[in-house]
């Protein structure tokens, strides 16, 4: 797939697919293309050009299948914050159309998995940031999606959150069959966690293979020195002179207000 | 039906809980009714037109419903910003039913601070001429909330950031409500504000208002029904469409 924005280029011409029940860790520098693939994937994007499907499904042809079959953990907490966890919970319930009978159960199950039972009458708003991705956890899980993405999940988290968090998608991993997409900057959670890791760097995806793959692909030790190889030591500032020093997000501003 | 009153009812709650919009909503309207119908009551009398207080509240009214319809808005900016927008936006409900959910929303905490204005002037001495022709008033009350929340909506679709909203304020929302006869007759104006008037759809939802509160028209209740209806719609149309291009 393709996507611009004028003569900015996000995405440019990227192909790959994720197995079922497979761990796939989306890597790349700031800027990369990360965030946009991700929107285009979850429909929140058209594509400029190419194809994608989630669990079978033409993600445009076939939207709320498409939809259904997927549940999000944004990189920027997206609960409504005046609002109770339960409450959180029960707009999502009713978004996906999880019939009435169920939804009390299935919201108990859920916040009881992440630990938030106890709190589930408090606003979102007196909630801390590990708190805040659990929640978000429990509420993408809500309608037993196919295919799990986690953007940044761990971006601002403590070690023992992050601990926890990962073993909870490990889990959900070997016991759902769920298929988990996530992106992240912390080299060795990938490493850890992903069953298979693909890099993307200015729009184009420069490897793709299991952790151990990459690092004899390139000759290195570890797979951070695997992904400084492939993707260059220089600091990112989202913009590239690439894209005539102009970064995807002033793009697409400048864009929408054209 | 499910989604649409799941959303209706996320607004309902924000707005409860949160007292000091409720009081801030309808604190505004008081201080116009209050300081103007008191402070130049004394002078319209004088300039042999009657009571001041009377022919502000129409105009009070719709006052509230513009501002509180296009703040709520902001609502949609804030969603944007903060994330929830997002968690509307992927899930398997089309966005014509997000919008419509939310917009709903919107229009009855519009038309619940509309309420307590009319209440609040009741209150302070104003009688409707005629109770018969209230439902009609409480019907244009309603459409309106739907149009101007609306058109907020759309707006907030629009801008990318609060101060943008600010500059929306400014340019068009107070002209719009400057130039609707709200505060003075339009009878006798400038010919330039006249024609600034007769273009402004606000001017025919207060002139109809007035006509079902104090029997006063300037239009006529036929060609201000027209006019109200043909907005509600375009504001609607705005608001669908310019939702359906915010891309995430």
């Amino acid at each position: 797939m393709v996507k611009t924005y004028g003569d900015v280029k996000a995405v440019r011409d990227i192909s790959f697919a994720v197995n079922a029940g497979e761990i796939f860790a989306f890597l790349g520098p700031n800027g990369a293309g990360k965030s946009t693939t991700i929107s285009m994937l979850t429909t929140m994007l058209r594509p400029t050009k190419g194809k994608l499907y989630l669990d079978g499904h033409d993600v445009e042809a076939e939207q709320d299948l498409a939809r259904k079959s997927f549940g999000i953990v944004f990189q920027d907490p997206a609960l409504e914050e005046e609002l109770t966890a339960y409450e959180n919970m029960q707009i999502h319930a009713v978004l996906y159309g999880i019939p009435k009978s169920e939804q009390k159960t299935r919201i108990e199950e859920l916040l009881r998995l992440v630990d938030l039972w106890e709190r589930k009458d408090s606003f979102v708003k007196t909630y801390s940031g590990g708190m805040r991705r659990r929640l978000e956890i429990a509420r993408g899980l809500l309608h037993h999606p196919k295919i799990l993405f986690l953007d940044e999940p761990t971006l601002g988290l403590d070690t023992q959150t992050r601990n926890l968090l990962w073993d909870y998608v490990k889990k959900l991993s070997d016991t759902e069959g769920m298929t988990i997409f996530f992106t992240t900057h912390y080299l060795d959670e990938a490493e850890a966690v992903a069953d298979r890791i693909a890099i993307i760097d200015h729009g184009k995806i420069v490897a793709d293979g299991t952790a151990q793959q990459l690092t004899s692909q390139t000759k290195t030790k570890s797979l951070e020195e695997a992904y400084l190889k492939l993707t260059g030591k220089e600091v990112r500032d989202e913009t590239s002179l690439s894209n005539n020093g102009l970064n995807v997000r002033t793009a697409r501003r400048n864009q929408r207000l054209r | 039906m499910d989604v649409i009153y799941i959303l209706w009812l996320r607004q309902m709650k924000r707005y409860i809980r949160s007292r000091s919009r409720v009081l801030g909503a309808i604190g505004q309207p008081i201080l116009f009714l209050l300081a103007l119908g008191y402070g130049l009551g004394s002078v319209y009398k004088r300039a042999g037109q009657g009571n001041f207080l009377e022919f502000l509240v129409p105009g009070i009214i719709v006052q509230t419903i513009l501002f509180s319809g296009v703040f709520w808005g902001i609502q949609i900016l804030f969603d944007k910003r903060f994330g929830f927008l997002k968690e509307m936006l992927v899930a398997p409900v089309s966005r014509f039913r997000v919008l419509l959910g939310n917009a709903l929303g919107g229009a009855t905490i519009s038309f619940l601070q509309g309420i307590f204005v009319l209440v609040i002037s009741i209150i302070l001495g104003f009688r409707p001429y005629n109770w018969a022709l209230l439902p009609l008033s409480l019907l244009i009350i309603l459409t309106l909330c739907l149009a101007l929340t609306s058109f907020g909506a759309g707006l907030a679709s629009i801008v990318e950031d609060f101060q943008g909203f600010q500059g929306i304020n400014n340019f068009i929302i107070f002209p719009l409500y400057f130039l609707s006869g709200a505060l003075y007759p339009l009878t006798n104006v400038p010919t330039f504000l006249r024609i600034l008037s007769e273009i402004n759809p606000l001017t025919y939802c207060v002139d109809a208002m007035r006509y079902t509160m104090i029997n006063q028209t300037h239009f006529g209740i036929t060609k201000d029904l027209v006019v109200i209806a043909l907005t509600v719609v375009v504001c609607v149309a705005f608001a669908v469409n310019r939702f359906n291009r915010i891309q995430a």
